[in-house]
């Protein structure tokens, strides 16, 4: 086998300039297009941030005022404020978390851990995502059909807090799923070699990984719910009676935790004064509702990032 | 037609002629008439043969048929694992080796449209019939290719099998912890450690971490499929020394495609190819006396 022959050189496939030619070309072409992806960035950033300034300058004379925050609003007059909105718009996020966190996460281990990989799985995956994109306005009247008139508990925190559960519902679900879907399937495997059954590995590895990304999640929907409008027009009702805060009876519409009464939160405030609202401050209103309402919402981001990386942190000691 | 076959493959104990039973076998073997399944199966495992040394068998497979939904992934594995010694399983990527070595803890239950047909015996008791995996698998230890601590201390990790199965005196938990380190040789790297997260382990202490994981619930048999193909040289060999010594204790079998590493850990060896068990026996003859020429093939490097 061995060559005696002289070796031949071999015939040039690749003409060296042309390779140089074409790295230069491709390096032209890397430079504009991380020049028109950052003009693309910046610009979005400079729109998000000029509404953000916007929205809080217009409305933080209101919005940083303390009586603003605490007194009830006026039908008439000027100089009312939204203690009750701000207070609503928390008790029902909370309610609605309370109801939601359990039926998502147990839908959504069952999904990932237990259902079978068939039809109707894959069927009730695509509902999911179809649901999660459902107009909010569709959830609201749904939920004034069948909460506050076939169930006649009216307008009500309670009727409200089903719409915001069925509007939040999918959306954790789909953050749940994929957070557990992440989960590298070695820690799995791992669990399940220990001679854990599927239940135990699924509480003990699977929800500790999947934790930190559950609750960004959650927190995430948290401000999507915190924010929402169009689902509770006709669920939770546009008027806040106000409230005493040292009743505990829970058949008294002034009773801040009965479920059973009115409540306007603060993005169906805005809402309202804007298309009925006869105050003379109307508009110094609306802009302090909605500061207030756009700083909650960046904090429930905020602390969301924060937790999250926290929490990973610790799990991956990194 | 069964009976012809048994008939025909009766005479065949020449390794030669190993791929015509498999060829003409009944490809739908149900469970349901195991008896003469399993009679059909002693007649044509011309491989099960007697182990070298004396050691009973701590496991036996016979006639194993594994299918992932039309794939037919393992046909008709036949093959012992004598107690107290290592079993290694080589073969080229694909044939088998790792399916079959999941079958030994029903790691493959979980996989959809995956089905096994046979029998996988431990100490005489059916796996797949008479005991539950999770059992089944606290018996049964696996280590896996790449290394897996859990996103906890390693206190945690190594103590996390016992708690889970109702120890909980922390003086108990303690002993074990470091008995299992010890003897997954990474007590002395680890013991100033112990708080410290699993994750931030080089790879060869967290491979260690995960077998020290796998002892604490006391396995009888140690399952590591390639363990050591995600370390270094001076881990891998850490990781074989720690086979040599632990398989005075448990049994071991090991999935490698180091064929290296088979010789020097391993008293017996089997060669899958394509499904199918090709040969087995002891380490030294198959390397260097192999009865199939496929086996031949194999370990002198002509393919795989």
């Amino acid at each position: 086998m061995a060559n005696t022959a002289t070796p031949q050189p071999a015939p040039r496939l690749i003409d060296p300039d042309a390779v140089v030619a074409h790295v230069e070309k491709a390096r032209r072409q890397s430079k504009a297009a991380t020049v028109i992806l950052t003009a693309i960035a910046g610009a979005i950033c400079v729109l998000l941030a000029a509404i953000l300034v916007y929205i809080i300058s217009a409305g933080a004379s209101k919005a940083f005022d303390p009586a603003f925050l605490t007194s009830p609003p006026q039908q008439f007059k000027e100089g009312g404020g939204i203690g009750p909105e701000l207070f609503n718009s928390f008790y029902l996020l909370v309610l609605t978390l309370v109801i939601s966190i359990p039926l998502s996460l147990g839908a959504a281990i069952f999904l990932v851990e237990y259902a079978p990989d068939n039809w109707v799985t894959r069927a009730v995956k695509t509902a999911i995502e179809v649901l999660s994109s459902l107009p909010s306005i569709v959830v609201g009247l749904f939920g004034f059909l069948l909460f506050v008139l076939q169930m006649s508990w009216g307008f009500s925190i309670i009727s409200g807090a089903l719409a915001l559960t069925m509007f939040n519902i999918p959306i954790l679900l789909r953050v749940i799923q994929q957070a557990l879907e992440a989960v590298p399937t070695d820690q799995r495997d791992a669990g399940l070699a220990l001679g854990m059954t599927r239940w135990e590995t699924t509480v003990h590895i699977l929800l500790p990984c999947a934790m930190p990304a559950i609750i960004t999640g959650v927190i995430l929907s948290a401000g999507r719910v915190f924010g929402e409008a169009a689902a509770l027009i006709y669920t939770a009702g546009q008027s806040a009676p106000a409230l005493d805060f040292t009743s505990f009876d829970l058949t008294n519409p002034a009773c801040p935790w009965n479920i059973w009464r009115p409540a306007e939160t603060l993005a169906v405030h805005i809402w309202k004064i804007n298309s009925e609202g006869v105050v003379p401050d109307l508009t110094a209103v609306s802009d302090g509702t909605a500061a207030v309402l756009v700083i909650c919402i960046l904090a429930f981001n905020l602390i969301a990032r924060f937790a999250g990386r926290r929490l990973s942190k610790k799990l991956t000691a990194e | 037609m069964q009976q012809q076959s048994t008939e025909a493959n009766k005479p065949t104990t020449a390794p030669g002629a190993a791929a015509t039973p498999a060829a003409t076998r009944p490809n739908d073997v149900s469970l349901i008439d195991r008896a003469s399944v399993l009679e059909e199966a002693d007649a044509i495992s011309h491989y099960a043969a007697p182990v070298p040394s004396n050691a009973p068998a701590k496991m036996r497979t016979r006639n194993v048929n594994l299918y992932y939904g039309e794939f037919h992934a393992l046909k008709h594995v036949n093959l012992n694992i004598p107690e107290h010694e290592v079993t290694a399983l080589i073969g080229p990527s694909g044939c088998g080796k790792s399916t079959f070595l999941r079958c030994l803890n029903r790691m493959n239950d979980l996989i959809e449209g995956c089905r096994v047909e046979g029998e996988v015996t431990l100490d005489g008791i059916d796996v797949y019939r008479d005991l539950d995996p999770a059992l089944l698998r606290c018996r049964v230890g696996m280590v896996f290719q790449h290394p897996n601590p859990f996103p906890m201390s390693v206190y945690d990790n190594v103590a996390y099998g016992p708690r889970a199965h109702g120890i909980t005196k922390r003086a108990d938990l303690d002993d074990i912890v470091e008995q299992s380190l010890r003897d997954a040789a990474v007590w002395d790297e680890l013991k100033d450690r112990l708080d410290a997260n699993g994750l931030g382990l080089s790879g060869g202490q967290a491979q260690r971490l995960c077998i020290a994981r796998a002892l604490a619930i006391a396995p009888d048999v140690l399952l590591m499929d390639e363990a050591t193909s995600a370390l270094d040289p001076i881990s891998t060999n850490k990781v074989e020394e720690l086979v040599g010594a632990l398989k005075d204790r448990y049994t071991i079998v090991l999935v490698t495609h180091n064929m290296l590493q088979a010789t020097r850990v391993a008293q017996k060896t089997a060669f899958f190819l394509m499904g199918e068990m090709v040969e087995a026996g002891p380490t030294m003859q198959i390397f260097e006396d192999p009865q199939d020429t496929r086996t031949k093939d194999y370990v002198s490097g002509r393919f795989g």
